[in-house]
């Protein structure tokens, strides 16, 4: 029978292409950076054991499932001239048994999902290091209250320590998603919604808002960066150096007594206390006429340039150390020189809608501003 | 009654009643041709939803693609998701609800023939002027959801959102007065001796739909009445700055949004348990536990919606009921599946067009089921939520499940709509290419989701791996649209063609396959008696063979109501008043006064109507 032949050939290719599909995309989550797959963190860790034991009864129900159907498929098919089959209406025993089962199945996940849940609810211990997330259209803000420290779109967090994050946003709902530490939770304006995790492993990851937030939603991503405990320490100490310009007299801002960890604590107070209040780096004619625009062309208006005390509620993110983030405008850019150049001239064109408005920079004058940025490590 | 048996050639045995041309079918009250209607109006903004999304997988395709702005990608996911929910599978529902149920228990109409006109109307209404937005570049851009308070006039100051608010407000008038009315239709008109565990089971569903679109579609409309408020009349209901909550809104969203999903659904599960039976040659397995499952899932559909708000961290008791309800409702899905797997086992399989799409359907939908599962646990679901895994669980629910029934609804009732057959060979190409195309275009959504890519974005950087997947989506999103061209072939084919549809093609079991295809306008010359389930299949079976061609009669002294324009100048008055409400600021009060007038006219006129 020709169209049975036709068939059969279009069902062959259909389980050649479902293996092609799962050949390229199931076997290795390494080929991507945001995957949630590789949990390297506690809290991820627990998502992915749910999603393993649930995957696991997916699919021998799947395999189970399609194979009864794939069978009475080829079992049953009508050939001309049968007779009416058996007219059953319904079997009871049957019937209770498949309710049964699946029941059965769903408790053995439902189990673990209750237990999760409850775990993943917890409250952190005292010592966990508080970091306050705020979400902005759209780019991230990370304070850091314990050391009064505050960054944007580049979150450092030590290995080892739990991480309690205290989160808001500054307008619309965002969701702050940390697919490779713990997974997602929404902010709002009006209340604080938490999350907390672990991270289990060094490195940097990209993250980014998981809740469509307006026109450049797409480009509201950050950069997660797990340390070693003493490089976190030393990021922290020298965050602590960009404290604002006047007066040079002043100390550095005062550490907030931390929950406990007083080693780290007194680290920090030891590397801050011979700080110099500007980067050095890369200063040069360039840098002092940046310094200018910086103020002439407003910037200064929506961004801040120091990490320590700085103010709440800016509307542009905190620049204190823009020269050695990784990525610019909340993960759009890499931070080369020419693309912060080109980002400065015209962000309505590579982040339309962005609130920073094209200033009318000239080309001199980027490279100006780039210069005296650059010099924000 | 109905004495002159019709010649076959007659011109008045032509169509569906005696009249033709475009007045009658404004002014038709027929459910026959209302269902046309709503058919050939959900089709085309079905094609339409279809393009907006090849537009969205041409953009994704490759990284850091420039095919559309970020504005355009925004509008068109969010017109693709409300245009496919609202203006395609619900309206293509009503389609079969108002062609089959009169049909399936035997009656002439539905209850209210005017109201049913009056839906209609309405629902053109609203799909016209939502996508009227396109010719000013103001269409909707904040989502099918529409999350507030990114609704709110600070963060969406044009009018995009007034045009989706207001869009699915009127929209939601025809659901509710559509759903008024098959409610009665199916509990008053139902033929002698059809006891309500004797309806046929596509019936059932549609009740059940019926019941949930009366219970869920008040809550969205209030939802969107105080959206509107805050949008046009400066209060707070969802506004944080002025003490409201965006929190609320997605609470009064997914109360609607959830039991949606059954509306969505249930009507392909009642073509599914129609189909499967009629090509196994067997009756459906299990009848009453079909029944009470979809009872039981509709009404645990109400209790589930919060696990779209997982990620809003509601705390873990609120977390753990949300998760066991949903959980639960996985059984009588899955006693819904092996039923059908049961009515298919020990039957006699005929492989037609219909069936190929009823088999498909339940592969699909498995496949959308066990992914649901996955994410009803929170904690896994915190990683999934709002990524690409969602969008792959929902069309393999909604694409495999809903569109594959109606796809199956379509060839199994078509011979008895149009009085055509459709072919048979280009329908098993149209299923084979649209079962590999949609596996193409959604299945490496899976991977995508859970290897990071996030949902509502309108690019994605290089480097993140998602290069390669994203291609054989969009291919596959090509291959689906290559389906329904040759679906429109077929359509195409068989409309040039002369009638040649019999009364029962394909051995029927319900009462639709008693009458000529297509109907006589009165539906049934002698309303028939029913004495058990499969009405048709007993009458069959007391004759002991297949009954005679059903012959065209004249139908004189059978009463159907008048043809009426006036439902339509009503639904024209519904969409005036709430455009003048958008336009306060520039038509002024005035506007709101004419526009009341006019829907006062067209109710007042429509009431004093003598209907026969």
């Amino acid at each position: 029978m020709p169209l049975r032949t036709t068939a059969w050939r279009s069902s062959r290719l259909v389980a050649a292409l479902c293996l092609l599909t799962l050949v390229l995309a199931g076997c290795s989550p390494e080929h991507y950076p945001q995957t949630t797959l590789l949990p390297r963190g506690d809290f991820a860790r627990i998502a992915d054991d749910l999603l393993d034991t649930t995957v696991k009864w997916a699919v021998l129900v799947f395999v189970l499932v399609e194979g009864a159907l794939v069978y009475s498929i080829f079992r049953f098919r009508g050939k001309p001239g049968d007779s009416e089959p058996h007219q059953t209406h319904g079997n009871t025993t049957v019937e209770i048994i498949w309710t049964v089962i699946p029941a059965l199945i769903l408790a053995a996940i439902a189990v673990p999902t209750v237990q999760a849940i409850f775990l993943t609810n917890a409250t952190p211990k005292a010592d966990a290091l508080r970091i306050e997330v705020v979400g902005h259209q759209w780019w991230w803000e990370f304070r850091y209250p314990e050391y009064n420290l505050t960054t944007a779109n580049e979150i450092h967090v030590p290995m080892g320590r739990t991480v309690s994050l205290h989160m808001g946003s500054a307008d619309v709902i965002h969701s702050f998603w940390l697919p490779q530490f713990a997974a997602k939770r929404d902010v709002f304006a009006n209340r604080e919604t938490r999350l907390w995790f672990k991270a289990e492993v060094v490195g940097e990851y990209p993250g980014q808002c998981a809740e469509f937030c307006g026109i450049q939603h797409a480009r509201m991503g950050y950069r997660i960066r797990a340390q070693k405990p003493e490089e976190f320490q030393a990021w922290v100490a020298h965050m602590q150096t960009l404290a604002p310009k006047p007066p040079p007299a002043a100390k550095p801002a005062p550490v907030p007594k931390p929950a406990a960890g007083a080693r780290s604590d007194q680290e920090v107070r030891t590397a801050s206390a011979g700080a110099t209040v500007q980067p050095v780096a890369g200063q040069g004619p360039d840098y002092a006429t940046g310094e200018k625009l910086f103020q002439a062309k407003g910037c200064v208006a929506c961004h801040a340039l120091y990490a320590v005390n700085a103010p709440k509620g800016m509307i542009g993110p905190n620049l204190a150390n823009v020269g050695a983030r990784s990525y610019i405008a909340a993960g759009t850019l890499k931070n080369t020189d020419e693309n912060m150049a080109r980002w400065i001239q015209n962000p309505q064109v590579i982040k339309k809608g962005v609130l920073m408005p094209n200033l009318g920079v000239t080309e001199p004058e980027a490279r100006a501003l780039v210069a005296f940025l650059r010099a924000h490590q | 009654m109905a004495t002159r048996v019709l010649d076959q050639h007659d011109v008045r045995a032509v169509g569906h009643g005696e009249k033709t041309g475009l007045w009658s079918w404004i002014t038709t009250v027929d459910h026959k041709r209302i269902g046309i209607l709503y058919g050939t109006t959900a089709f085309i903004f079905f094609l339409l939803g279809g393009i907006e999304a090849l537009l969205i997988r041409i953009q994704l395709g490759s990284p850091e693609n420039t095919f559309l702005s970020a504005e355009r990608y925004n509008e068109l996911f969010t017109m693709h998701g409300t245009t496919m929910i609202f203006l395609a599978i619900m309206p293509l529902s009503a389609m079969f609800f108002n062609f089959m149920i009169p049909l399936q228990i035997g009656a002439r109409d539905v209850a209210f023939p005017r109201l049913n006109a009056f839906s209609y109307w309405v629902f053109l209404a609203g799909g016209l002027f939502l996508n009227s937005s396109w010719l000013f570049g103001l269409a909707p851009d904040t989502g099918w959801f529409g999350y507030a308070n990114l609704t709110s006039t600070q963060y969406s100051p044009g009018l995009n959102v007034d045009f989706w608010m207001i869009g699915l407000q009127v929209l939601g008038i025809a659901s509710l007065a559509a759903a008024v009315n098959f409610f009665v239709t199916i509990v008053n008109l139902r033929a002698p001796g059809m006891k309500l565990m004797r309806m046929p089971m596509f019936v059932w569903m549609s009740f059940i739909t019926q019941v949930l679109l009366l219970l869920a579609f008040p809550v969205i409309t209030v939802a969107l009445f105080l959206l509107m408020f805050d949008r046009f009349f400066g209060t707070h209901f969802f506004v944080p700055s002025g003490g409201g909550d965006p929190i609320l809104w997605q609470h009064l969203f997914w109360i609607f949004g959830h039991p949606e999903v059954y509306i969505l659904i249930l009507p392909a599960f009642g073509i599914i348990s129609e189909v499967l039976p009629v090509f196994s040659r067997k009756p459906l397995f299990g009848y009453a536990a079909m029944v009470f499952s979809g009872v039981f899932i509709a009404f645990l559909g109400f209790g589930v919606w919060a696990h779209h708000m997982f990620a809003t961290g509601m705390g873990p008791i609120a977390d753990a009921f949300f998760a066991l309800s949903t959980m639960l409702i996985a059984i009588p899905t899955g006693v819904k599946i092996f039923n059908w797997m049961g009515t298919m086992w020990g039957g006699s399989l005929q492989f037609r067009t219909p069936m190929y799409f009823a088999i498909g359907f339940i592969a699909m939908f498995i496949i959308g089921g066990l992914s649901g599962v996955m994410h009803a646990s929170p904690p896994a679901d915190l990683q999934q939520t709002d990524t690409y895994f969602v969008v792959a669980h929902f069309h393999y629910v909604l694409f495999g499940g809903s569109i594959f029934g109606l796809t199956a609804g379509a060839y199994y009732w078509w011979p008895k709509m149009f009085g055509r057959m459709l072919n048979e060979s280009l329908g098993k190409v149209h299923f084979w290419l649209m079962l590999i195309g949609f596996n193409l275009t959604f299945f490496p959504m899976h991977f995508l989701g859970l290897n990071g890519m996030p949902r509502r974005t309108y690019t994605y950087p290089k480097g993140l791996g998602f290069e390669t997947l994203n291609q054989i989506e969009t291919a596959g999103s090509f291959l689906l649209a290559v389906a329904f061209l040759v679906f429109l072939v077929n359509v195409f084919q068989s409309w040039r063609k002369p009638r040649n549809a019999p009364a029962d093609p394909w051995n029927g079991a319900t009462l639709e396959w008693s009458i000529p295809s297509p109907p006589q306008e009165f539906n049934f010359a002698e309303i028939p008696v029913v004495h058990g389930r499969d009405a048709f299949w007993e009458m069959k079976r007391e004759r002991r063979g297949p009954l005679p061609e059903p012959a065209r009669v004249s139908g004189r002294g059978i009463h159907m109501p008048n043809p009426s324009y006036w439902p339509v100048v009503a639904a024209i008055g519904v969409l005036a008043v709430l455009l003048s409400l958008m336009f306060l600021p520039h038509f002024g009060p005035l506007g709101v006064v004419v526009a009341a007038g006019v829907l006062f006219l067209g109710v007042f006129k429509w009431a004093f109507e003598p209907a026969g």
